[in-house]
């Protein structure tokens, strides 16, 4: 299947879409938005390139194996839940840092979690479309 | 305890790293650890219990609580005293076996577990170790578990003790429940009060269940023969000197909470002597020499049980004298088979004999304990089998039948010391093996300490015994300043009922061969006992998980959407009831237009798709139903939500194209009849799930946390976003697990996809 339009637009929308992907991610701890939401865009940015050029391209854009990804987003949350049993608090206490960043506002174990939820729906969502569109 | 737990983790790796000395090393510690109780036994007796509590779920009022008295001082010395002489053994009897390490680490944690059964006042506490030491006995028995035997007897140790365990945990908390305490010693204040409830008798069944699964009582003897799949150092331990006892420990500890009264001596006693005549008789048909061992184990526990049961001082004394006697000499008799089989190459009595030249050390070590157990004086035996007959003799007519009982099973116990202990060592030689050689010395050295207490404990009663049973019946509210023990009580009913047991167990020695070869027809009756019931309940059980299996989950994946559909619509179902549906209030409907079109929009596509033919249709009408969702969200002020239903509508539709993209093309396969099922299964589960909403609207709204989050996320959670914040803050632990089974799904997906293609299928 190769559609010009479909991969012009492509080209046009992707990083848009990623852009997109990490300001949902970024802003969602004060408006709509999240790891969640964040994670379902990048994938279908990933997925608009296996329609529009192929498997492979998709994987190289990737770079990662989605597997590895779900691996490593479960990985961040759980060491965002650990950090604190560091510090001797429950797991999962809400760390945060006083120093503000300028993009990111504020950092905290919460901003970990919610990337590591972003990483790993991501993983999830590709390891599937991956795996089916390869038979 | 602790450093049970601990050199239990190191253990196998220090065994590989000492060697052939590994088995020397471990021992050690039970060895300090018996001396350190033995300290501890003057502190006891004389200024009373020592205890010492660490909180550990306080919700629950599960505490560490530790608290030694007499009665757990006897267990404490039993358990480290004969795990030494079992561990250094068992460093020697497997030597050359690989998994010697993995073993003693078993062995280790066991007694660190029964070490915490027997201190523990916490009844909660004590529930634990007592889970615990039943599922090491299940790693023990289960040792060899290359042997379908091996697992079979582990198995079924494991479930009849776990059926009493549960049964156990119930009774802990009914106990507790009435009690209003955890604590033993606060419980035992309340005793009279406990007697009085009307719960008294639920909660005592429920005890002794837990207690008569653990300490093989009839109808649950059958697990204990079993249980000798185990090497014989472990059934030495385990099952006859150490965990078989819990059950006896329980009820002796808990004899001053519950006893005392017509259904404990009604209940207790009588199944006690009745376990008692049967593993005697039994024993006395079989040619395994532990086989004889294991049946003659139950009688024994059947005997600590009926003498627990009578509940006067002298009967629990003679309980805790018999006790240790029995500790003494069969731990000993168990390891003695070990090295005969080790040493000759047989446990069969038949094809062994006249072994004491080629064997001398083990077979003095045999007749010492077995002389123990005949209850010849001046063995420790003897004195517990007079206190044994004194206190059954005390009681009033009722106690005739168990009398008799304790005659006819302590002859037995005579003819069968005699079997194990002259049969095989004296008399014609007969052996397999050519060359039947003593063990060394690590395997002579426990068995021979063990003996040799019996003995020097027969002599010197007033030594060490006497003050341990004295505070042990203290510990059990009994008025010990009186108590003495001797090995000469003169000439009376019981000394003539000792003698009367010499005779009775000398015949039947002589007269074995003639009784077995009459009677043996009748122990075929064995297979219609409990045991058969226990394999039947395994079948049936299994048959029945088959047949589930088998309706519920048939592969397709239409019937699982059925099943799951039709139980959350019984399940749902049940909880409303007609007073909730009469009180629905319905809201005033306040409905835009757009609004309207928007519900038509759904409701038609949804139909499209029930009703249309080719499947790539039918995914974009669920697409279009899922968008249609996604606005009605916006629509209601939930954007968040909105946001997320649009982006999963987009994925699960490019999912479901790939998917489709290899199958074939849909037709029509579900007759009429299975239609109009599917659809009024559908039907119900939406009728239902709108009436629930109604319910549910129609409560008053009452909510503190929306409020609560409204005010705090930001200043507590730096953001402002609720929604977001109670997914990675609030509520992080739930969306952990949420995204743990989103990681499973996909894995899940992938493997399965994955596997196809390596059996090279191309569909």
């Amino acid at each position: 299947m190769n559609s010009l339009i479909l991969s012009t637009a492509t080209r046009l929308l992707l990083p848009l879409m990623l852009l997109y992907s990490v300001f949902l991610l970024i802003r969602g701890h004060n408006e709509p938005g999240g790891g969640f939401v964040g994670g379902l865009v990048a994938a279908s940015a990933i997925a608009l390139i296996k329609f529009s050029s192929g498997l492979e391209r998709a994987r190289a854009a990737l770079r990662f194996d989605p597997i590895t990804l779900v691996g490593t987003g479960l990985l961040f949350a759980f060491a965002s839940g650990l950090l604190p049993l560091v510090a001797g608090m429950p797991f999962l206490t809400a760390l945060w840092w006083d120093q503000k960043i300028p993009v990111l506002l504020k950092a905290g174990t919460p901003v970990l979690f919610d990337l590591g939820v972003y990483v790993l729906v991501v993983g999830v969502v590709l390891t599937m479309i991956f795996a089916l569109s390869e038979e | 305890m602790i450093s049970g737990f601990a050199l239990a983790v190191a253990a196998p790796w220090l065994s590989r790293i000492a060697g052939k000395h590994g088995g020397n090393l471990l021992a050690m510690l039970p060895a300090v650890l018996f001396a350190y109780f033995l300290g501890l036994v003057q502190p006891v007796t004389g200024a009373g219990p020592i205890s010492e509590i660490t909180r550990w779920v306080p919700t629950l009022g599960v505490d560490l609580s530790f608290r030694v008295d007499g009665l757990s001082l006897i267990f404490c010395l039993l358990i480290t005293g004969v795990g030494t002489a079992v561990i250094a053994y068992t460093g020697a009897y497997l030597a050359s076996h690989e998994q010697l390490g993995r073993l003693q680490a078993y062995l280790l944690a066991f007694m660190a577990s029964m070490l915490g059964l027997v201190l523990s006042d916490n009844l909660l506490a004590l529930f634990v170790f007592w889970e615990l030491t039943a599922f090491t006995s299940y790693l023990l028995i289960g040792f060899k578990h290359h042997e379908d035997k091996s697992r079979g007897s582990a198995l079924q140790a494991m479930l009849v003790n776990g059926l009493g365990g549960l049964c156990l945990l119930a009774g802990v908390i009914l106990l507790s429940n009435i009690g209003g305490n955890t604590s033993i010693v606060a419980l035992i204040g309340q005793a009279d009060a406990i007697r009085a409830h009307p719960h008294y008798l639920a909660a005592l069944l429920l005890v002794l269940m837990g207690a008569f699964t653990k300490s093989a009582q009839f109808p649950f003897h059958f697990w204990l023969p079993g249980a000798m799949a185990a090497p014989s150092p472990v059934s030495a331990y385990l099952h006859s000197a150490t965990m078989v006892k819990a059950g006896v420990y329980l009820l002796a500890r808990l004899s001053p909470v519950l006893g005392m009264t017509p259904e404990w001596v009604g209940i207790i006693a009588p199944i006690g002597a009745l376990t008692m005549l049967i593993g005697a008789v039994m024993a006395f048909f079989l040619t395994d020499l532990k086989q004889i061992l294991a049946y003659t184990t139950v009688s024994m526990l059947g005997a600590l049980v009926m003498l627990v049961g009578i509940n006067t001082q002298e009967s629990m004394a003679a309980a805790m004298v018999l006790l240790i006697v029995h500790s003494l000499y069969k731990g000993t008799l168990f390891l003695v088979t070990g090295s005969v089989e080790h040493g000759a190459g047989t446990r069969e009595i038949g094809e062994l004999g006249g072994l004491r030249r080629a064997m001398p050390l083990t077979a003095a070590i045999a007749s010492i304990a077995a002389l123990s157990m005949a209850g010849v004086p001046p063995m420790l035996g003897f004195i517990s089998k007079e206190l044994w007959y004194e206190s059954s003799l005390q009681l009033a007519l009722g106690g005739i039948p168990l009398v008799a009982a304790s005659v006819v099973a302590n002859g037995l116990g005579f003819a069968l010391a005699g079997v194990v202990a002259y049969g095989v060592f004296f008399g014609k030689p007969a052996h397999p093996d050519p060359h039947p050689h003593d063990p060394n010395f690590a395997m002579s050295a426990g068995p021979l300490l063990l003996a040799g207490l019996g003995l020097v404990a027969g002599l010197f009663p007033g030594l060490l015994i006497e003050p341990l049973t004295g505070a042990a019946l203290t510990a059990m509210a009994f008025d010990a300043s009186h108590y003495h023990l001797a090995l000469w009580h003169g000439i009376n009913p019981a000394f003539a009922l000792s003698l009367l047991t010499f005779a009775l167990g000398a015949a039947l020695y002589t007269g074995r061969e003639r009784v077995v070869a009459n009677l043996g027809r009748l122990a075929g009756m064995g297979r219609y006992g409990p045991k058969r019931l226990y394999e039947l309940s395994i079948q049936k059980s299994l048959a029945y998980a088959r047949f589930q299996t088998n309706l519920l989950q048939s592969g397709y994946l239409r019937s699982y959407v059925m099943v799951v559909v039709l139980t959350s619509v019984v399940m749902v179902g049940l909880s409303v009831t007609w007073d909730k549906v009469q009180s629905i209030v319905v809201p005033a409907l306040d409905v835009r237009l757009h609004e309207v079109l928007l519900a038509v929009v759904i409701l038609g596509a949804a139909l499209m798709m029930a009703r249309i033919g080719a499947s790539l249709a039918a995914v974009a009408a669920l697409g279009v139903v899922g968008y249609g969702v996604a606005l009605m969200f916006y629509l209601f002020s939930a954007p968040d939500l909105a946001m997320t239903q649009l982006s999963v509508e987009t994925l699960s539709v490019i999912l479901f194209v790939l998917v489709l993209r290899s199958l074939p093309e849909a037709k029509s396969l579900s007759s009429r009849s299975t239609r109009i099922r599917d659809a009024l299964v559908a039907a119900t589960a939406g009728g239902l799930m709108t009436l629930f909403l109604l319910i549910v609207l129609s409560e008053p709204f009452q909510s503190r946390l929306s409020g609560y989050f409204n005010e705090n996320s930001a200043p507590l959670a730096n953001g402002r976003n609720v929604v977001n914040v109670i997914l990675v803050d609030y509520r992080a632990f739930d969306t952990m697990g949420e995204i743990t089974v989103l990681a499973v799904a996909a894995i899940g997906v992938y493997a399965l996809l994955k596997m196809r293609k390596g059996e090279g299928g191309s569909r």
